[in-house]
C-alpha cells in the first residue's frame, strides 16, 4: 500500500489517501473502512440521459465519487472490496443522495475520510505500508482423501482449494483401486497446485500431512512434472518442505506453523508468530487458569487491575457496526498498552485467528494470578 | 414515462418478429404432430390392428381396479404383463405353434376371447387345439355364476352387466398367475414340491361367504396356506389387504378349472417367499427343501409375476410393521444360521512394530485360511526386499506400500473360524498417525487383542508416554470393547522369561483394570510369538515356555472363551458406510458393519444425510451371497436405485420407516484424557465416529462433572483440564448422521482428537435436528 495524503487535526479527524498494491492491502482496507466514514474514488457509473424528444441514451462514464459507506462486503477469493453507499458530493451525472457501490480496485487510489482516526486503525495504515517484502507461502495440507491447498500472506490464509474424494478402502484382492483412487486424489491435487501457485510470489510451499501421504505425493508430484515437462515445478523443487501435521483439515495449519524447523524459515511471518500466541495462552491455562483470562467482560476487569501482560485480539472485533462496540475494543487496547502490555492484533483470516474468533476474540495472558468471581457467568452465554 | 413513451414509439414488427422469422423453424412446426409421432401414436385402419386386444388389455385393468381399490399400481402392471412374459418365454418351435394354434382357434372362436386369453390357453394345453378351445367354450360359460359374488364385494364400483370380454377377463387373469410359474418349478424343485404338499393343507375351494372385508381376515388366519399369495406381505398396511385377499378369493374359486397342480405351485411359491422374508408362517421339518425353493426362485424373481407383485408389495409396506411382524423370525433365523459358533469382530490393537501383523497373518496360517502356496509366495517375495520376518504380515498387508515400507496402515479385514467361533478380524495399523484408521476399526469391534512387544526397552517404549500401548488401550475401552486378550508377543527375544512376563502383565494389569477401566476378569494374558507361532493355535512347545506356564491356553483357546456381546438386532436397521467402490460386473458397492437391526436383499433403505431412497439388491458376508445380514456382520451390499456419488463413507443406511438423525451440532458428554493444554469453548478437534472423522468446534462448556458420579461441578467452566468429564456442546462442518447413545450403544460413541493426540472420548446426550437442510455433495 502507498500513503500519498495524510490531513489529520488534532482531534484525530481527517482524511488519508491510499493506492492499494496488491491483494492483502484489499484486506487492509477492509479493516480500514468504517459505516459512516467517507470514501472518494473514482469509478464507473451508468448514466441514464433523456433528451428533450423523449428518447433515453445509456452510458457508462468514468467519474470521481464521495459516498458515506453503508454497506462493506469482502471477497477473499477475489479479494475484491465493494463499498457501497450514498453519494455525498453532487457531481453533473450523480444527483445528491443517489445510491452507488465503489469497486476498490488495485493501482487505483482512494481517500478515506474519518471522523476519528483511533488507534487500531493508524496502526493498520502502518503496517500496510510497511514495505518489508513479505514471503507468502503455499501450504498443502492433506490427507488419504482431503487436501486443503492454502495461500498463506501476512495477515490472510485464503483457502485456494478444497479436495475431496473418496478412496476405496484396501480390500483382499482389490488393492489396485485404492491405488487408482489414490492417483485420482492426486491428480487433483496437481491441477488445483497449478492453477493457483505463482512461483513468481511464492516463496515457499510446504506439504503437511500425516503418514507417508506428503512423501508419496511428493515423489508423485515430481514424476508427473517430469512426465508432463513442467519446467517451473522442477525448477522451484527445492522450495518444497514436507512437513508433519496430524490431520488433513484446516486447523492443522496451526501444528505445522508450530513446527520449528518451518518458523526458522519463515523468520517473522504474522501467522506463526499469532500461534504461537495463542499456545502460550493455552500453555497458561493449562499451567496457571487464574492468569489466563478470556472474554471481553473479564479482560476489561483485569485490564482495570492494569494485569494484562498480553492481549489476544481479533481484528474482527474492530469490523464491528456498532460505533460504541468497536470503542469499547480501542479502549481495551490502548489501556492494556498504557500499561506496558503487549498487544497482538490477530487477523480473522488465519487459522489462529479463527480459533481466537470462537473463543470470543479476545483473550489475555495475565501478569499476576487473578481469583476468577464467581456470579458473573451469565456474560459468556450472550458472547456466541 | 419514459418507458412507456418507448413503447407507444416502439416498431411492433422490427421488435417481435425480425428474429423469429428466419431461425428455429423445422418442418414440424407447420403441422400439428410430426409424421414420426403420428406413426407412433395415431391409430390408422391400414395397420390392421386386433381391436379386441385393446379391449382386453382394457378389461384387465379395470379388474385390477375392482379388484382392489387400494392396491399398488406396480402390482397391477406386473399381472397386466404377465400374458407378455408368458410368451416371451416360448422358445422359436413353440412360438410357432403357438401362432399356428392361434389361427385356427381365431377361425372358430372369431374375436368373442381376446388374443391374450387363447395365447394362455393355448400354452395351458400345450398347443393341443382342440383342447383349448374346449376350454375357451367352457370358459364363455362358467363364469357367470361367479360374477355374482363379486359383484357383492365391489360396494363401490358394480361392473357393467354383461359382457363376454370381462367374464373372459377374469378368468385369463388367473390361469395367468399358474401359467406363468408353470414351467420352472415342476422342472425344478419336484423334492420342494413333495416336501410342501406335507406341510399345505392343498387348495380349497373358497366359498363365496369368505369375500366380505369382516370375512377376509379369518379367512386368513384360519387358511393361511390356502392363500399363499398374501402371506408374504402380511405385513403390509391394514387397508391394503382386503384387496388383496380378493384377489387370491377368486383365485381359488375360478380353480374349478385350473390344474391342482398349479394353485399348489403357487402355495410353494408362497411359502418359500416366506422364509426367505424372514417371516414365515408356515415353517415345518422341510427347512432345508425350502431354503433350496428360496434360492431358486429368488433367481427367478425377476420374471416371476407373483415374486414381482409381492416384491413391490413388500417395499410398500412400512417395515415397522414388518419388523414387528417377522421379528421372532428373525431371532429364530438369527439363533440357526449362527448355530453353536457364535460371531465376534476382534480387533488387534498395540503399539507400532508389536507385531500384530506378523502374529495375525501366523495365526491365519495355522488356522488354514492362507494356503501353503500364498504363504510360499509372500515367504520368496519378501526375501526379495530383504524384509522375511514381514512374510507372515503380508498376509494382511496387501497394499504395495504397506509391503515396502512394512507398516500396516489401513484396516485389514478377514475371517476366519475356531472350535466355536466365527471370527471377524480387523487387523488395525499401530502407527501414531493411522489412528483415525484404527478407531475405524475398533468402533466396528467387540473385542480386542493388545499386542505388547516383550522384547526389552520396547515394551517400556509402548506403554510409556507417547507410545501407543496406552492409547490404544483407552481408544477400545471408551468405544465400547468390554473384554480383551493381551498377547505377550515376542517372548522368544527374551527367552521366554517368566519374570519379564509377570512384569509385563502386572504393569499392564495395573493398567488395564485401574485407569483403562477393563473389569478385572475380562483381562487376560497369553504369552506367545507371532514369529515363531508358539502357542497360537497349538499348545506350547517350546521347554522354556512349558516350565512355567501351565496351565497352558493358546491364544485360539483364549479368543473361545470369549463373550459375544448382546446384539440389537430387534433395533431398527443402521449400518454406517466404512466404504464405497465399484466391482466389476456387480455395481457400485458399499461396505460397513450393521450397526443394528437386519437387512435383507429388496429392502428399501434411506440414506442419511444425502435423504435418498435406495434398494438393496444384493447383500454379501464375505463374498458369499446371503438372504439377510444382522447387526454386527460385516457386509458389502450393492445397493440400485441410487448414484454412487450420493454415498460416501459416512453416510448412514437406516431404515426409511426410522430415518437416522442428522445434525451438525450435538450435546453431548465427554471424558477427557490426560491432555497438554485444556480445552476452552472455540477448541478445534477432529471428530471421530465409526468410519468418519470430520473437523468440529466445542461451541460451548455447559458443565463439569464428576468423572464418577456424574453430579455437575461447576457450570459453565472457563476450561477443561486433564482427567475431568464435562457437557459440552459440539458443532461440526459437515452435517453427520449420529445416534443418541441411549438408544444404540454402539453408535453414540465418538472420540475427540487434537494434534495427533486423543484427548477426549464421548457418548451423544442429544442431537440438534436441522429441520431444513441443504446438503451438498462436493
Amino acid at each position: 500500500m502507498k500513503l500519498l495524503h495524510r490531513d489529520m487535526d488534532k482531534n484525530n479527524s481527517g482524511s488519508v489517501t491510499l493506492i492499494p498494491e496488491e491483494n492483502e492491502d484489499m484486506w487492509h482496507t477492509y479493516n480500514l473502512v468504517a459505516v459512516g466514514d467517507t470514501l472518494r474514488s473514482t469509478t464507473i457509473r451508468k448514466v441514464q440521459t433523456e433528451s428533450s424528444t423523449g428518447s433515453v441514451n445509456v452510458s457508462r462514464v468514468r467519474t470521481t465519487l464521495t459516498i458515506q459507506v453503508e454497506g462493506i462486503d469482502f471477497d477473499t477469493q477475489a479479494c475484491v472490496l465493494r463499498i457501497s453507499g450514498r453519494n455525498i458530493s453532487e457531481n453533473q451525472y450523480v444527483k445528491m443522495g443517489a445510491y452507488h457501490t465503489l469497486l476498490l480496485e488495485m493501482n487505483r487510489q482512494f481517500t478515506l475520510n474519518k471522523q476519528e482516526w483511533d488507534s487500531i486503525a493508524l496502526e493498520r495504515i502502518d503496517q500496510a505500508c510497511d514495505p518489508a517484502q513479505h514471503a507468502d507461502l503455499v501450504a498443502i495440507i492433506m490427507q488419504e482423501g482431503i487436501a486443503h491447498l492454502c495461500l498463506i500472506t501476512p495477515s490472510m490464509t485464503l483457502v485456494r482449494a478444497k479436495i475431496e474424494t473418496s478412496i476405496p478402502r484396501k480390500r483382499k484382492g482389490l488393492c489396485d483401486q485404492h491405488t487408482k483412487g489414490l492417483h485420482r486424489f492426486y491428480n487433483q491435487i496437481i491441477q488445483a497446485f497449478q492453477r493457483h501457485v505463482n512461483f513468481d510470489i511464492v516463496k515457499c510451499v510446504l506439504i503437511a500431512s500425516p503418514g507417508f501421504v506428503k512423501d508419496h505425493f511428493m515423489d508423485y508430484l515430481f514424476a508427473e512434472a517430469q512426465k508432463m515437462d513442467d519446467k517451473t515445478l522442477i525448477e522451484n523443487k527445492s522450495k518444497f518442505v514436507l512437513v508433519h501435521s496430524s490431520s488433513g483439515f484446516k486447523h492443522s495449519l496451526k501444528e505445522v506453523l508450530a513446527d520449528p524447523a518451518i518458523t526458522a524459515r519463515l523468520a517473522d511471518t504474522k501467522a506463526a508468530g499469532e500461534v504461537k500466541a495463542l499456545d502460550d495462552f493455552y500453555t497458561m491455562l493449562q499451567t496457571d487458569p487464574d492468569r489466563a483470562y478470556y472474554g471481553v467482560k473479564h479482560c476489561e476487569r483485569a485490564a482495570e487491575h492494569q494485569a494484562i501482560e498480553t492481549l489476544l485480539i481479533s481484528d474482527e472485533l474492530f469490523r464491528s457496526q456498532d460505533i460504541t462496540q468497536r470503542k469499547r475494543y480501542v479502549n481495551l487496547v490502548d489501556s492494556v498498552r498504557e500499561n506496558g502490555g503487549e498487544v497482538r492484533l490477530f487477523s480473522s483470516l488465519h487459522v489462529s485467528g479463527e480459533q481466537l474468533g470462537q473463543l470470543s476474540g479476545v483473550a489475555a495472558i495475565l501478569r499476576f494470578p487473578m481469583p476468577e468471581e464467581d456470579g458473573d457467568e451469565d456474560d459468556d452465554s450472550d458472547d456466541d | 414515462m419514459s418507458r412507456h413513451r418507448m413503447i407507444r414509439s416502439m416498431n411492433y414488427e422490427d421488435e417481435y418478429y425480425d428474429e423469429e422469422d428466419e431461425y428455429s423453424r423445422s418442418v414440424e412446426d407447420n403441422y400439428c404432430i410430426s409424421p414420426s409421432t403420428a406413426a407412433q401414436f395415431t391409430w390408422t385402419r391400414e395397420k390392421n390392428v386386433n381391436f379386441a386386444s385393446y379391449m382386453n388389455s382394457e378389461e384387465v385393468i379395470d379388474e385390477g381396479d375392482e379388484d382392489a381399490e387400494e392396491d399398488d399400481s406396480s402390482s397391477r402392471n406386473s399381472l397386466n404383463d404377465s400374458a407378455n412374459s408368458a410368451r416371451l418365454r416360448l422358445s422359436d418351435v413353440d412360438q410357432a405353434k403357438l401362432n399356428s394354434c392361434l389361427e385356427e382357434a381365431r377361425n372358430i372362436l372369431g374375436e368373442s376371447v381376446s388374443e391374450a386369453v387363447m395365447v394362455d390357453v393355448i400354452i395351458q394345453n400345450q398347443y393341443n387345439l382342440e383342447a383349448a378351445v374346449n376350454q375357451l367354450l367352457t370358459q364363455q360359460d362358467v363364469p357367470k355364476p361367479q360374477r355374482e359374488p363379486r359383484q357383492r364385494r365391489n360396494r363401490t364400483q358394480a361392473p357393467p352387466a354383461s359382457n363376454s370380454g370381462f367374464a373372459s377377463a377374469t378368468v385369463t387373469h388367473l390361469p395367468d398367475d399358474n401359467s406363468t410359474t408353470f414351467p420352472c418349478p415342476t422342472e425344478c424343485m419336484p423334492s420342494t414340491m413333495a416336501a410342501l404338499t406335507v406341510t399345505t393343507s392343498g387348495p380349497t375351494v373358497v366359498t363365496p361367504s369368505a369375500s366380505s372385508a369382516k370375512g377376509t381376515i379369518g379367512f386368513q388366519e384360519e387358511d393361511v396356506p390356502a392363500v399363499p399369495r398374501q402371506t408374504p406381505s402380511t405385513s403390509p398396511v391394514a387397508g391394503r389387504k382386503p384387496g388383496l385377499k380378493m384377489k387370491a378369493d377368486t383365485a381359488s374359486l375360478s380353480s374349478t378349472f385350473t390344474p391342482k397342480t398349479g394353485s399348489k405351485k403357487a402355495t410353494g411359491i408362497g411359502t418359500a417367499l416366506d422364509v426367505g422374508d424372514g417371516e414365515g408362517t408356515s415353517r415345518s421339518s422341510a427347512d432345508s427343501s425350502l431354503r433350496s425353493a428360496v434360492e431358486s426362485m429368488g433367481l427367478e424373481g425377476d420374471e416371476c409375476t407373483i415374486q414381482a407383485s409381492v416384491d413391490s408389495m413388500k417395499s410398500l409396506a412400512t417395515s415397522k410393521t414388518r419388523s414387528k411382524v417377522s421379528k421372532l423370525d428373525v431371532m429364530a433365523e438369527y439363533a440357526k444360521r449362527h448355530g453353536d459358533k457364535d460371531l465376534l469382530n476382534l480387533v488387534v490393537i498395540g503399539h507400532v512394530d508389536a507385531g500384530k501383523s506378523t502374529l495375525m497373518g501366523h495365526l491365519l496360517y495355522q488356522l488354514g485360511s492362507v494356503n501353503k502356496k500364498t504363504m510360499h509366495k509372500y515367504e520368496q517375495e519378501s526375501k526379495k526386499l530383504g524384509k522375511s520376518s514381514f512374510a507372515f504380515a503380508w498376509v494382511l498387508d496387501e497394499t504395495e506400500e504397506e509391503r515396502s515400507r512394512g507398516v500396516t496402515m489401513d484396516v485389514a479385514q478377514t475371517r476366519f473360524e475356531t472350535a466355536k467361533k466365527i471370527v471377524t478380524l480387523l487387523d488395525a495399523p499401530g502407527h501414531k498417525d493411522f489412528i483415525p484408521n484404527m478407531i475405524t476399526g475398533t468402533s466396528q469391534a467387540d473385542v480386542a487383542v493388545l499386542v505388547i512387544n516383550a522384547t526389552r526397552g520396547e515394551f517400556e517404549t509402548g506403554f510409556d508416554a507417547g507410545g501407543q500401548t496406552r492409547e490404544h488401550a483407552l481408544l477400545a475401552r471408551s468405544l465400547g470393547v468390554g473384554q480383551i486378550i493381551v498377547a505377550v508377543n515376542k517372548m522368544d527375544t527374551v527367552e521366554w522369561s517368566q519374570e519379564r512376563y509377570q512384569l509385563i502383565t502386572k504393569k499392564l494389569g495395573q493398567f488395564l483394570s485401574r485407569q483403562a477401566g477393563f473389569r478385572e476378569g475380562d483381562v487376560t494374558f497369553v504369552p506367545c510369538s507371532g514369529l515363531s507361532g508358539e502357542n497360537l493355535s497349538k499348545p506350547p512347545t517350546v521347554p522354556e515356555l512349558v516350565s512355567w506356564y501351565s496351565p497352558a491356553t493358546t491364544l485360539v483357546e483364549q479368543i473361545d472363551k470369549l463373550r459375544p456381546p448382546v446384539r440389537p438386532i430387534d433395533k431398527p436397521f443402521r449400518l454406517n458406510v466404512s466404504d464405497v467402490f465399484s466391482r466389476v460386473g456387480s455395481g457400485f458397492n458399499v461396505a460397513g458393519r450393521v450397526g443394528s437391526g437386519f437387512v435383507q436383499p429388496g429392502d428399501k433403505v434411506f440414506i442419511m444425510p444425502a435423504a435418498m431412497n435406495a434398494t438393496v439388491k444384493n447383500v454379501y458376508i464375505d463374498d458369499s451371497a446371503e438372504t439377510v445380514a444382522f447387526a454386527g456382520d460385516h457386509i458389502n451390499m450393492t445397493l440400485s436405485g441410487v448414484d454412487m456419488v450420493n454415498v460416501n463413507i459416512g453416510s448412514c443406511l437406516c431404515d426409511p420407516a426410522f430415518p437416522a438423525k442428522s445434525a451438525t451440532k450435538i450435546r453431548a458428554k465427554i471424558v477427557i484424557f490426560s491432555i497438554d493444554v485444556p480445552i476452552t469453548k472455540g477448541f478445534p478437534v477432529v471428530f471421530h465416529y465409526q468410519s468418519i472423522n470430520e473437523p468440529a468446534v466445542i461451541k460451548r462448556l455447559l458443565s463439569q462433572l464428576n468423572r464418577n458420579t456424574g453430579e455437575v461441578v461447576k457450570r459453565k467452566p472457563r476450561c477443561l483440564v486433564k482427567n475431568s468429564s464435562a457437557s459440552v456442546e459440539i458443532e461440526l462442518e459437515r452435517s453427520l448422521c449420529l445416534e443418541l447413545y441411549t438408544d444404540f450403544k454402539d453408535l453414540g460413541r465418538f472420540m475427540l482428537r487434537s494434534g495427533g493426540h486423543t484427548i477426549a472420548a464421548g457418548v451423544v446426550e442429544e442431537v440438534f435436528v436441522v429441520l431444513t437442510k441443504i446438503i451438498f455433495t462436493a
